[in-house]
């Protein structure tokens, strides 16, 4: 399916500019412009342009003794566009996510945005990223100050980045919490007093607040009752036609991938081990981690369920990554290759990689399945 | 029954909270209690332990056990049977240890507390430990030193070393990554095939409700609006909001890939 496709993309798109009155959307448009070009003129000038919004290489994230990320490439093109991480806990996707956003330092690799590499920007460059590009977190109850109201918090940012004039800071602010599905009376409200859901609206918002082109979007539903979840989701879809966003997906659960990412890598001991476009990558599964991760959803109806892999114990030690394949000892069809060689991530398919040296015999057995 | 409640209501102040006229579980059986938040599924393991009252709430009606009525128990009785009786889990398996112990000096304390020490109690704890797939070496780490799988993995060998007959399980895999909730949730099926445990499943997720459990009962503000074997339940609820949260499940394909 196509987002033209997607009854939700339709007839939303022109919706956004009725949001904000001309002036300001004509300002807000000419600042973006000069953020941008700020950021592409930026020391990254040189590097070669690309058309793709955000490209990671190689990137490597340490702490200590661990790899957290090692040696991790991907991309994501200008939005609307959704590329899922999808990993257990430690499995560095999280990690990654803030490494884009430069919330920790990468120990190697390169992640360019625009063309411009994140990882040398400085002053007002970097300023420029952080408008550009902006996070919203698993628990809204952590990321939003207990004693702010939640006017004051989406306010104070609009005046951090001077995004619209002090006097027009409350009548943007409701804007966004409207844009949020929020009711926009709810300003003068503290966290505390309202649900789970409109905590996590508020954080969306106040990313949205800087007219940020990507967003990385670190479990936003886990801590949320399914029918807030699926609310959630549902304003993630409708935000990404109306804004055309791209955004980084950091979630556990395959199911949340399928309803907004059109790319998904799935991440083991903080490397790639399989990635791919959405669909052919969860209808047929070409590592035995992407196969047991997906066999472990659970699914309401009886004969949707499949044959589930229960993998044994834990991701191992990161200071002490196994030899050989990192999944092998919990890997259901380890052989004595698998040990000793690492397996390259490697095309399979036109778009898909993975690293698994029996790949293709899992590929043809979740076809034949 | 091994378990059952009739007319149960946990009030604080004059505010029913839950309101439940009739639930129960068998033997070696597994009931869902599904809802969302502040729907009264905690209060109401709350309620079964006993411990209501320590949130500020009244009991009133009727909580039996193999026929026996609880409510009214005082505190001693009541704190012999909560743990060795009936046990329960929690979403958070982090926060029902206690930080600064070593995970088998808390768990040698929960036996000793029903009467169990020295040799028999290491070895039902070993045994127990074993028998939920974690090294029993495990028991000489600190409750940090655990991933969230391995230790509500303990909590439930803490119920298996007591040979509790009941467990709540509160959101037992909220918490937890897909894989690591598999994990669990095959062991407590586990537990009930092998051991005849009886659950009391408390979860928000009807997928995972589908899966584990052989009735269920929808609970919202309070009140149980439908209940019955969970296939007929959830493949044609009779309750509006029932059909609502089934509508409400992310499925892998469902949605719209964009």
């Amino acid at each position: 399916m196509t987002a033209a496709d997607d009854p939700r993309a339709s007839g939303r798109a022109a919706a956004a500019p009725g949001l904000t009155n001309a002036d300001g959307a004509t300002k807000e448009r000419r600042r973006r412009e000069e953020g941008r070009r700020r950021l592409s003129g930026g020391p990254g000038a040189s590097e070669p342009a690309s058309t793709a919004l955000l490209e990671i290489q190689d990137l490597a994230v340490r702490f200590g003794p661990v790899r957290a990320v090692d040696g991790v490439t991907l991309a994501i093109p200008a939005g609307p566009f959704g590329l899922a991480l999808v990993g257990e806990s430690g499995s560095g996707k999280t990690t990654i996510g803030r490494a884009v956003l430069r919330l920790v330092p990468a120990a190697g690799g390169k992640v360019r945005f625009e063309g411009a590499d994140v990882t040398r920007l400085r002053g007002r460059e970097l300023k420029a990223y952080r408008r550009a590009a902006q996070i919203v977190f698993q628990d809204p109850d952590n990321s939003l100050d207990p004693r702010v109201r939640v006017g004051a918090a989406i306010g104070e940012v609009l005046a951090a980045h001077r995004i619209v004039p002090r006097d027009r800071a409350s009548q943007r602010t409701a804007e966004l919490l409207g844009e949020a599905g929020l009711d926009p009376a709810l300003a003068a409200r503290y966290p505390h007093q309202l649900s789970g859901g409109q905590r996590q609206r508020v954080a969306i918002a106040r990313a949205l607040s800087v007219q940020p082109r990507l967003l990385v979007l670190d479990e936003p539903t886990s801590a949320l009752d399914v029918r807030t979840q699926a609310r959630i989701l549902d304003l993630i879809a409708d935000l990404r036609a109306r804004r055309s966003l791209s955004y980084l997906l950091i979630t556990h659960n395959f199911a949340v991938v399928s309803q907004l990412c059109e790319q998904t890598a799935v991440l083991y001991l903080g490397r790639v081990v399989e990635s791919g476009p959405t669909g052919a990558l969860l209808g047929a599964p070409a590592h035995p981690y992407t196969q047991a991760l997906r066999s472990a959803v659970p699914e309401i109806s009886a004969n949707r369920r499949r044959q589930r892999i229960v993998l044994p114990g834990d991701p191992p030690d990161a200071t002490r990554p196994p030899p050989g394949c990192v999944f092998h000892p919990r890997c259901p069809l380890a052989i004595d290759r698998c040990r000793t060689e690492v397996p390259a991530l490697t095309a399979i398919r036109p778009g898909r990689q993975v690293a698994c040296h029996r790949a293709e015999e899992v590929l043809a057995g979740a076809s034949a399945g | 029954m091994k378990l059952e409640l009739r007319g149960l209501t946990v009030r604080f102040g004059d505010r029913a909270v839950v309101d439940i006229d009739h639930l129960s579980v068998g033997q070696a059986e597994i009931v869902g209690l599904a809802g969302e938040s502040g729907s009264g599924k905690s209060m109401t393991t709350l309620a079964v332990l006993g411990l209501a009252h320590t949130a500020g709430a009244r009991v009133a009606g009727s909580i039996t056990l193999d026929g026996a009525e609880l409510t009214g128990l005082s505190p001693g009785p009541y704190r012999d049977l909560r743990g060795r009786r009936i046990a329960a889990i929690f979403q958070s398996p982090a926060t029902a240890f206690n930080p600064v112990f070593r995970v088998g000096h808390i768990a040698t304390r929960a036996l000793r507390q029903h009467g169990l020490a020295g040799s028999e109690a290491a070895d039902r704890l070993t045994a127990a430990m074993r028998s939920v797939l974690l090294a029993p070496d495990l028991l000489r780490r600190y409750p940090s030193q655990l991933s969230g799988g391995q230790l509500q993995r303990v909590a439930i060998a803490l119920a298996l070393a007591l040979r509790a007959e009941v467990l709540l399980a509160d959101e037992p895999t909220s918490a937890l990554d897909v894989t690591v909730q598999a994990q669990v949730l095959e062991l407590l099926r586990e537990l009930r095939d092998r051991d005849g445990m009886s659950v009391l499943f408390i979860s928000h997720d009807l997928a995972v409700v589908a899966e584990m459990c052989d009735r269920v009962a929808i609970m919202r503000a309070g009140t149980i609006v439908e209940q019955g074997p969970t296939a007929q339940v959830l493949a044609a609820p009779a309750d509006p909001y029932t059909a609502e949260l089934l509508a409400a499940v992310p499925t892998v394909g469902s949605g719209a890939p964009p």
